[in-house]
């Protein structure tokens, strides 16, 4: 079959490599038919993981058909059209029945070695180096679903392909975060960052009731896309001063509850690392901290932030904040999600803005990673 | 961990009666003492231990020591208790002192830290009871026979 397979920092190709094949009783064998980037692939891109190795598969989010049933698999047949969560996870340890499957113990192929100093790993994702599960990603023709019964979700007939494979992680990472802030009706909140994530986070905290929802970012079209699919106001900080605007807007309060959905930092160049600037400054974040309101929430999205200096660990102590964080989102949520979207509640098919064909897979990142011609997401079909 | 009994009975076998009880250790003899983790040629080596979200009937059925503990068998002490606020079960062992070290393939793939043995097999052990399965990796490219693109 063919995938996308990273090749070395800043390259993709589009490779043929084997065929996935069953490995346990509880996997799925799924035939892709939309795959999307996600913010999380683009530190793999740059070739920021060490334990990245060439002809690794990328993709964590996906949407397919059952081809490959295995003995154990209890609420799949083939022919299902799935979205799978791009989060591995078990659904029997004491996190997956909490209800916390991105903090799965079990969704590790041989954790021990891959977490030599124990049992500290997140769930396993889809596309990631072998340290990070074992499993090849989704941007590819066929891929192996472990734990199928708890990670694949049957899509709706009312809803399309384009809307549903927004249900393997940004909608769900969206809600996960208003969840975390536990956005309230009536309450104002504040999202750092207009991307896929951030608007549906934004959506979100409509959806769960939020008076007003205010969503910061310096790229005009995403800006606008927020406004129009997310009943979000847009703040352009490089035209707006942020912290004003938000007391304005909160009565002077400040917001309930902040989101900083920025993603991920970008890389340290040589300069900062010889410069004596030792981590990533979280500029977003130091905003959010400052600008929420006493005893408010403040949510941290993302994957591999690894470490950040200058964080106003002041005002979150004498402001009596709570800073709450999630690198991915838990499964719970995603039939309540695909529900909404077949109501039309949840409307996610604009952040597709770029589709393409597998083979045009490097291109696609090129764009997304480069945030060129407008792209929010962009989406591949095999 | 604090030692919160103990089992006079060596091996795999341990016996269904042991598991009755509200907390209870069971633990085979302890029989001398092996380099530890600080550096203490003479301290016992740290147990590894992990908590399994099952009562420890499930872990240990009929009290026995499940697959692939068994495979440690006289190369390891285990001891075994309720973990608290109803989360199962903590499983806890560690290589004994004067076991021969592993040699071929498995000294190989442990390398000089008996520990990752002994933790991949709890993880192991944990998996299969929790989710009924020991997950396997997805087979790479470079493990399989080469595709040209």
């Amino acid at each position: 079959m063919r995938a996308l397979c990273w090749v070395t920092a800043g390259e993709l190709a589009v490779r043929e490599v084997p065929d996935p094949e069953l490995r346990n009783e509880r996997d799925v064998i799924v035939r892709v038919r939309r795959s999307a980037t996600c913010g999380g692939d683009l530190p793999l891109l740059a070739g920021r993981h060490p334990l990245l190795r060439p002809g690794d598969v990328l993709g964590a989010e996906f949407l397919g058909e059952v081809v490959e049933v295995g003995p154990g698999v209890r609420r799949h047949r083939a022919g299902d059209r799935v979205v799978v969560g791009a989060s591995v996870a078990c659904g029997g340890c004491w996190y997956c029945r909490q209800g916390l499957h991105s903090c799965c113990d079990n969704a590790h192929a041989d954790l021990a070695s891959a977490d030599p100093d124990w049992a500290r790993s997140d769930a396993g994702c889809f596309g990631r180096p072998r340290a990070a599960g074992g499993f090849a990603g989704g941007h590819a023709e066929y891929v192996r679903v472990p734990y199928a019964d708890v990670s694949a979700f049957r899509v709706p007939d009312a809803v399309d392909d384009d809307r549903a494979v927004f249900a393997a992680d940004v909608a769900p990472t969206g809600w996960l975060a208003a969840e975390l802030g536990a956005v309230r009706p009536g309450d104002v909140v504040a999202i750092w960052g207009a991307g896929a994530v951030g608007q549906l986070t934004a959506r979100a905290a409509v959806l769960r009731g939020a008076a007003r929802v205010l969503v910061v970012d310096r790229h005009e079209e995403r800006l606008r896309m927020a406004e129009r699919h997310s009943d979000a106001e847009p703040l352009d900080y490089r035209r707006t001063d942020v912290a004003a605007e938000l007391r304005d807007r909160s009565g002077g309060r400040g917001p309930d509850v902040c989101v900083v959905a920025v993603g991920t930092p970008p890389a340290r160049s040589m300069a900062d690392r010889f410069g004596g600037q030792h981590a990533d400054r979280p500029d977003a974040l130091r905003e959010a901290v400052h600008a929420c309101r006493k005893s408010g929430v403040v949510v941290v999205l993302g994957g591999t932030g690894g470490f950040v200096d200058a964080f106003p660990l002041g005002a979150l102590t004498e402001r009596r904040l709570t800073l709450r964080g999630a690198g991915r989102p838990d499964l719970r949520n995603v039939p309540m999600l695909l529900d909404r979207m077949a109501r039309d509640e949840l409307r996610t098919e604009h952040l597709a803005t770029h589709r393409l064909p597998l083979a045009q897979g490097p291109e696609g990142y090129a764009l997304f990673r480069d945030r060129a011609d407008g792209c929010v997401r962009a989406v591949f079909a095999p | 961990m604090v030692p919160m009994g103990r089992l006079a009975r060596a091996g795999p076998a341990l016996g269904g009666a042991v598991l009755a009880g509200a907390a209870r250790l069971l633990r085979v003899p302890h029989r001398g003492a092996r380099p530890g983790a600080d550096g203490d040629a003479a301290a016992p080596a740290r147990w590894e231990v992990v908590t399994v979200d099952r009562p420890p009937e499930q872990v240990l059925p009929e009290g026995r020591w499940p697959e692939p503990l068994r495979r440690l068998d006289g190369a390891v002490e285990v001891r075994v208790r309720p973990a608290p606020g109803d989360r199962g079960t903590e499983l806890a062992a560690r290589p004994l002192a004067g076991v021969t070290p592993p040699t071929g393939l498995a000294a190989h793939l442990v390398g000089d830290d008996p520990g990752l043995l002994v933790r991949r097999t709890l993880r192991q052990i944990k998996q299969r009871v929790e989710a009924g399965e020991v997950l396997r990796a997805d087979r790479s490219a470079l493990d399989r026979p080469e595709v040209h693109g």
